[in-house]
């Protein structure tokens, strides 16, 4: 066991090079000098006849700061072997710690996929165990048109739709628009808060939820229908087994063995956040953090969220694979290629 | 499972096999009920997937919208008299792109609408939409739904059907091709690590754990924002990013394949590995590819969506489904704006995951009656 982990951690290393390689060039090879960004800034504050001068001062004095007058190749192994340190840089934008500001974003983006998380396992699961249950009855096959419906269903448009029709005073206004509280929140009652902070958070976690929701339900189901096919099951029920026994108890362990998989996408998903839904709602999390690092080109911002995105991933395909394992004894270690 | 699928194309082989021996007429129509190929029983598996028809008919209307997208809305007129002279206008954008003729000096800034409006053209012809995608209107902003504008504008006055149509031709286009430079890394990775193995494969997993990991929408939006919102860098991009799937599906079924006999025996006659790997594993191993290159349609045209929605469309000029629908956000009474933009989206998302579903329904064995 622990010789397959240290294995499979060693296999990951190369992977995470290259990961970390691509990552630097894309925004190292990026056309305009970024030090550009920064020269901007400063004219805003300051036009005066020596501009030239300034403008030559100032980005030597940034290429400086920023290690960019080293050769490309020193200036990777300098970022790499800081962020080894947990040094991730400093943004373009304002300066403070990539790290900092990534963190600051953190509580809000996990709270909201905590939420969407518990949706979808809490309800998604019990609906794709009845419809396999009763397959072709009138319930399976109407939830198995709406499951199709919402897993197709871009959820940009949804939350356009829902913000259009949902949060605006032309036509229905029973959501807050933006954010993730009301600017009066302090002055609420506790009960108020909690009010509050439902009715802000209800639309961005539903509608991040749907497409996942509907794909775990779909996989459910025919997980399920598949497990019902099998000999042990026959034999269950032909001892006499309640159906409901049968269900919960013989099948669904072994159904659920695909499902776990699943687990595995969804710690990047937690952390990284969504950066359309929180772009659409504006809702300070990490998501809406990237999405901004790109407008102002801040890379060592877009740097750092890539790379821990990239390792956030390989963190739960390394999980996933682990508890396969444990629910599923059949799966041994050492034939198992990565 | 795996078992009654090989049983099964055994028998077509078999069957296939003693069609090309010669057998008389009456013997192959006794045996048509059982599918004489592979390919026409497929076919007519997914025939009978009323879903994946209807779709199949919708994906062919869009593509024919797509392609005659100037003829359906533009803002010049099909056909007009002139001044006793006749003109094709449409026609004649076309060839002036192409560089056969020229407008005459006078021509190129003329406006038809102005003409026909004080009714100097002689005979008018317009098209069934008369507005170009990115004709700007201001005075006839944000007009709701009906009367000259079908869809109603946006809040430059552009017509909403106009945009609709053109932005079919980015969308469509950004989905095949990008779902087809997917299928080619996918097909020609997968063909080489599953027909080699060892090193190659283990080489060639390397890269699609790579890309499996990467954090794909945001390294797409990053690379597009930084290398600009160009058509082609989108398609490939997003080409570049998803070949992982089909490289996956295609490395196993070369397994399965690769250790049928035939392939021994191509091998044993002395056929190169390059071949052996396009003419005979290839063809035999692609079927559920297919199925995949269905889904990667899907999922590309909902990418470009998604980038146009973000800002990062194929340029700020050029009218896609994704930038009208971002519209909705900043008007806020115009309901048109955020409904069929979003409906064009959905529909070419839904239709192609429905063909996807019906084609590997109609590929499975199981399915079958």
């Amino acid at each position: 066991m622990t010789e397959y982990v240290i294995r499979r951690i060693l296999l990951f290393i190369p992977t995470l090079i290259i990961i970390t390689m691509i990552t630097f060039l894309v925004c190292r090879l990026a056309p305009g000098d970024p030090t550009e960004m920064k020269i901007g800034q400063t004219q805003e504050a300051q036009k005066t006849d020596s501009k030239n001068l300034m403008n030559e001062q100032a980005k030597e004095f940034y290429k400086k700061k920023f290690g960019l007058d080293k050769p490309l190749y020193v200036q990777y192994f300098l970022w790499i072997g800081n962020m080894l340190q947990g040094d991730f840089g400093n943004s373009f934008k304002d300066d403070r710690p990539v790290i900092d500001k990534i963190f600051e974003r953190l509580p809000v983006t996990i709270s909201i996929s905590l939420l969407s998380f518990l949706l979808i396992y809490t309800v998604a699961i019990p609906i794709g165990i009845y419809s396999a249950a009763r397959q072709y009855s009138l319930l399976d096959r109407t939830t198995t048109v709406i499951l199709f419906v919402l897993y197709s269903l871009p959820n940009f448009w949804v939350a356009t739709l829902a913000i259009v029709f949902l949060c605006n005073v032309e036509y229905l206004k029973i959501f807050p628009t933006a954010g993730i509280r009301s600017e009066n929140f302090d002055s609420l009652s506790f009960i108020g808060q909690v009010k509050d902070r439902f009715m802000h958070l209800f639309l961005p976690v539903t509608i991040s939820s749907l497409t996942s929701f509907a794909f775990l339900s779909r996989q459910m189901r025919s997980s399920m229908l598949e497990v019902i096919r099998q000999d042990y099951i026959r034999t269950a029920k032909a001892k006499g087994l309640s159906e409901r026994k049968v269900v919960m108890k013989h099948a669904l362990r072994n159904s659920l063995i695909p499902i776990i998989t699943l687990v595995g996408g969804l710690l990047p998903a937690m952390i990284g956040g969504s950066v359309i839904i929180e772009t659409i709602f504006s809702i300070p999390g990490i998501g809406q953090l990237a999405f901004q690092a790109i407008l102002d080109r801040d890379y060592p911002l877009i740097m750092a969220e890539l790379v821990l995105a990239s390792v956030l991933t390989v963190v739960g395909i390394l999980l996933v694979d682990i508890l396969y394992s444990f629910v599923d004894p059949r799966i041994a270690f050492t034939k198992k290629s990565a | 499972m795996k078992k009654t699928d090989q049983k099964e194309k055994s028998v077509n082989t078999e069957i296939s096999d003693a069609a090309g021996n010669g057998l008389s007429k009456s013997q192959l129509e006794s045996q048509k009920e059982v599918g004489v190929s592979y390919s026409s029983l497929v076919k007519h598996q997914f025939k009978k997937n009323k879903l994946a028809m209807i779709s199949m008919y919708i994906v062919i209307v869009l593509i024919v919208i797509a392609i005659t997208a100037d003829f359906l809305a533009n803002s010049k007129p099909l056909y007009a008299v002139y001044n006793g002279e006749t003109y094709f206008p449409v026609i004649k954008d076309y060839f002036n792109e192409i560089g056969i003729s020229k407008w005459e000096p006078n021509m190129i800034n003329i406006n038809w609408k102005e003409l026909d409006n004080q009714n100097k053209l002689e005979s008018v012809l317009w098209t069934p939409v008369p507005y170009g995608p990115s004709e700007i209107d201001l005075a006839n902003n944000l007009k709701s739904p009906g009367g000259d504008h079908y869809l109603g504008t946006d809040a430059i006055g552009r017509d909403l059907l106009a945009g609709l149509i053109h932005g079919s031709r980015v969308s469509l286009s950004v989905g095949f091709v990008a779902a087809g430079i997917a299928l080619l890394i996918g097909i020609v990775m997968g063909s080489l690590a599953g027909f080699y193995g060892g090193k190659v494969d283990l080489i060639i997993m390397r890269f699609v754990e790579i890309m499996v990991t990467l954090p794909v929408f945001f390294l797409i939006i990053t690379i597009v924002a930084i290398y600009g919102s160009s058509i082609w860098y989108i398609m490939a991009a997003i080409g570049i990013t998803s070949w992982t799937g089909d490289a996956k599906l295609i490395r196993g079924e070369v397994l399965k394949v690769r250790s049928m006999e035939y392939i021994t025996a191509a091998s044993s006659i002395g056929l190169p590995n390059r071949q052996i790997i396009f003419r005979h594993v290839i063809p035999n191993a692609i079927a559920p590819v297919l199925v995949s290159g269905a889904f990667a349609i899907a999922g590309a045209i909902l990418t470009e969506a998604a980038l146009s929605f973000l800002g990062f469309g194929v340029s700020a000029t050029v009218v896609t489904w994704g930038s009208l629908l971002n519209e909705a956000r900043g008007a806020s009474n115009a309901w048109w704006l955020a409904i069929f933009p979003g409906m064009m989206i959905f529909i070419a998302v839904v239709t192609y995951n429905l063909i996807g579903e019906g084609l590997r329904d109609a590929l499975d064995p199981r399915l079958r009656d």
